[in-house]
């Protein structure tokens, strides 16, 4: 189906990130959105909370980020499609609701505008500091779908991907942001509803009494009711069986943990997004996400002027990582380089991908502003020797 | 219970009782894990009596717990039911009943849950005037994980982390549900089923923040601890310690190890719940182009 019209405001904008965000849950359809101001992210609130009363929905400021983040999980049980937003301390306090959030399959969507850390740490500057504790940072084995935009045009694209997502999968989708991301302005076209497709959620048609709610078919995906539709769900952080009801066994823990894992996992290569340029032939393959990408563009644009066969692979999706796809792009290259906004993060898995095949030298960064493209460069130059 | 306790026992042999409750319950989740002489399940029954009275739709009244034995009630009623995390049943209920404002909210868990780890979601809940009601169990005691002290254990009484006795000051729940705004705060013992049953329905009846305290016997870890006898001793407490005084003002209901435990309802007042304040809000500013959420 499309989008409902009410949420979308087409027509061609200069916005920033955050502005570009909320634009993009709204037109997802996003109707309940509960947070908690915290820079670089509280634009995308403010302007929910400014544009939801006309669109109609609502949004509730909560005590602290540990409210915001099941208050949305409530909302999404409640039938309306959610949203929460935060950054790097904000998160690190909604750990625990991404766990419930996971094992119990609730579409929800978390916008994590990253900025300095660890602590306060640079509340107004950027880091990408948190790519590793969304995906580990909750008790227990879990998978996240995460999406890194580059650009104001890509939170709006890509806000609008991870609330998709999350109904097609049922878990947690988080669009990995960053301070500059999140407030450089630029053109911005938001389609007309008609031309933006939209994933309903999974409901069931089954009648109360037949319906179950963690039975699943092929694809491993419960469908889905709300509270008031008669079907009297039984909704538990622990682990539960077909019907929703504790069953805490060994043999129990073991099916449902591996049948939430395996759709995300067992699915990466369907999910994987990565924007190649140049990488058919070259020596050296930067691979970069995020605001990282566009300053890596312009190292590798250099590298190029100076005579060098360089290629670029983007992440658009981090999480699941793209392990085969890096591994086949290894398998071509002679050494690949991997900038990031943090002391090593995503590298790790660019070399687990890689395996030892291949030098992989990271750029690393502790964050408070984007790399020099120089150094980047430097690094290119050393791996094409 | 204590978590070594699991949920997979077989437990098939015990006997099952032929009891009026039993449709509003699950009845393949029964028996329940409490232990013998718990107050959890005589606070339930008392529940389900005031749902079947107040003939509620069952469809439209949904339950949500937090985490401990209290926080296991949601699971085994018959209704749309949600465990969640420890603390933050309440902040649940406030997404579920804002989401679905058709939805009649019962946040239902323990006094741990809800006024230590949860207790600043509690206080802004009430603020706020959530359309909620909230029935906290209070044993004075972390029951699911073996006896350590509350915030509402009294001084005196051991628990495993206090274990020369609580020299804590204990908070005195209907004073702060009062001060934070709840519109309707009561309070009755297991000792007083008709009573607690009356109180359910008349606060199922209502809008706004409400709150119900019940105190109720965990003779496994509480009582015996502390020599206080056993789940029936305890009941005979509260029948001989309990003074009815409806509209007491909530500072002077304080609870101690022993001394007069003062029941009934003490606040009982009309606000706008927050929904009603923003729709009215939203109307006063943008006129005839709003339409009020959740109709
Ligand atoms: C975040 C977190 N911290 C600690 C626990 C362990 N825990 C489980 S229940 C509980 C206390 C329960 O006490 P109370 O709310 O009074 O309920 P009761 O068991 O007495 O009914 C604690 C500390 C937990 N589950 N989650
Ligand atoms: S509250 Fe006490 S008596 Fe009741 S189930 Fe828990 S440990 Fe047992």
């Amino acid at each position: 189906m499309t989008a409902d019209p009410k949420g979308v405001l087409t027509g061609i904008h200069f916005l920033d990130g955050d502005h570009a965000a909320c634009e993009g849950a709204l037109a997802a359809g996003c109707r309940f959105v509960a947070g908690y101001p915290i820079t670089p992210s509280t634009e995308v609130v403010e302007r929910f909370a400014q544009r939801i009363p006309l669109v109609g929905g609502l949004f509730i400021q909560m005590e602290d980020e540990l409210a915001a983040s099941i208050a949305i999980l409530g909302g999404a049980w409640g039938g309306k499609k959610v949203m929460t937003v935060t950054s790097g301390p904000g998160l690190s306090l909604m750990m625990e609701h991404l766990g419930l959030a996971y094992i119990t399959e609730t579409p929800c969507v978390f916008i994590d505008v990253q900025r300095g850390g660890p602590s306060t740490g640079l509340p107004t500057l950027p880091a990408q500091a948190d790519m590793m504790q969304v995906k580990w940072g909750s008790h227990g084995d879990y998978e996240i779908i995460a999406l890194s935009p580059n650009s104001p045009q890509e939170c709006f694209d890509l806000t609008i991907r991870a609330f998709n997502l999350t109904e097609q999968w049922r878990v947690p989708v988080f669009l990995m942001m960053d301070e500059v991301v999140g407030h450089m302005t630029e053109r911005v076209v938001i389609p007309e509803a008609s031309a933006i497709e939209i994933t309903e959620r999974r409901w069931t048609a089954k009648a109360p009494g037949t319906y179950r709610p963690y039975d699943v078919g092929a694809d491993r995906v419960p469908e889905m009711t709300k509270a008031g539709d008669g079907h009297r769900i039984h909704v538990t952080g622990l682990t539960h069986d077909e019907r929703g009801w504790p069953c805490m066994t060994p043999k129990q823990q073991d099916k449902l943990i591996r049948r939430l894992s395996g759709k995300i996992r067992d699915n990466a290569d369907a999910l994987t997004d990565i924007r190649e340029e140049g990488c058919e032939d070259a020596d050296v393959v930067v691979v970069s996400y995020g605001i990282t990408s566009r300053v890596a563009s312009a190292a590798v644009l250099r590298a190029r002027a100076a005579g060098l066969k360089v290629g670029h692979a983007r992440l658009v999706v981090t999480w699941p990582f793209p392990a085969a796809r890096i591994a086949a792009l290894a398998s071509k290259c002679k050494a690949m380089v991997v900038p990031e906004l943090n002391l090593g993060q995503m590298v790790h898995e660019v070399r687990l991908a890689v395996n030892g095949r291949i030098p992989v030298l990271l750029v690393d960064h502790a964050g408070g502003t984007v790399h020099d493209p120089q150094v980047i460069l430097d690094r290119i130059q050393e791996a094409a020797r | 219970m204590s978590e070594a306790i699991q949920d997979d026992q077989d437990l098939s042999g015990m006997p099952m009782m032929d009891n009026p409750v039993m449709p509003y319950l699950r009845q393949e989740r029964i028996p329940h894990i409490w232990c013998p002489g718990c107050g959890i399940g005589t606070t339930v029954n008392c529940f389900t009596r005031a749902i079947e009275e107040a003939a509620s739709d069952l469809d439209k009244l949904a339950i949500v717990s937090g985490i401990g034995c209290t926080g296991r009630v949601a699971g085994y009623l018959n209704l749309d039911s949600f465990h969640t995390t420890h603390g933050r049943a309440i902040p649940f209920a406030t997404g579920l009943k804002l989401s679905n404002p058709e939805l009649s909210v019962v946040v239902y868990s323990g006094d741990g849950d809800l006024f230590a780890i949860g207790g600043n979601h509690f206080m802004h809940a009430a603020r706020r005037n959530m359309d909620l009601l909230v029935v906290c169990v209070n044993n004075f005691t972390y029951g699911m994980t073996g006896g350590q002290v509350a915030p509402t254990t009294p001084i005196g009484a051991t628990q495993t982390t206090m274990p020369y006795g609580n020299f804590e000051n204990p908070a005195s729940l209907p004073f702060l549900a009062d001060a934070a705004g709840a519109t309707f705060v009561a309070r009755w013992t297991v000792y007083h089923v008709r009573q607690l049953t009356r109180c359910f329905k008349e606060a199922l009846g209502k809008k706004g923040f409400r709150f119900i305290e019940i105190l109720a016997p965990c003779p496994t870890l509480f009582l015996r601890r502390n020599r206080l006898g056993d789940g029936v001793d305890m009941v005979r407490t509260y029948k001989e310690k309990s003074v009815l005084r409806n509209g007491a003002d909530t500072k002077e209901v304080g609870l101690g190890l022993t001394g007069e435990i003062v029941v009934g309802t003490f606040v009982d007042r009309e606000r706008p719940t927050w929904l009603e304040s923003m729709n009215d809000h939203f109307g006063k500013v943008f006129g005839d182009r709003y339409s009020r959420y959740g109709g």
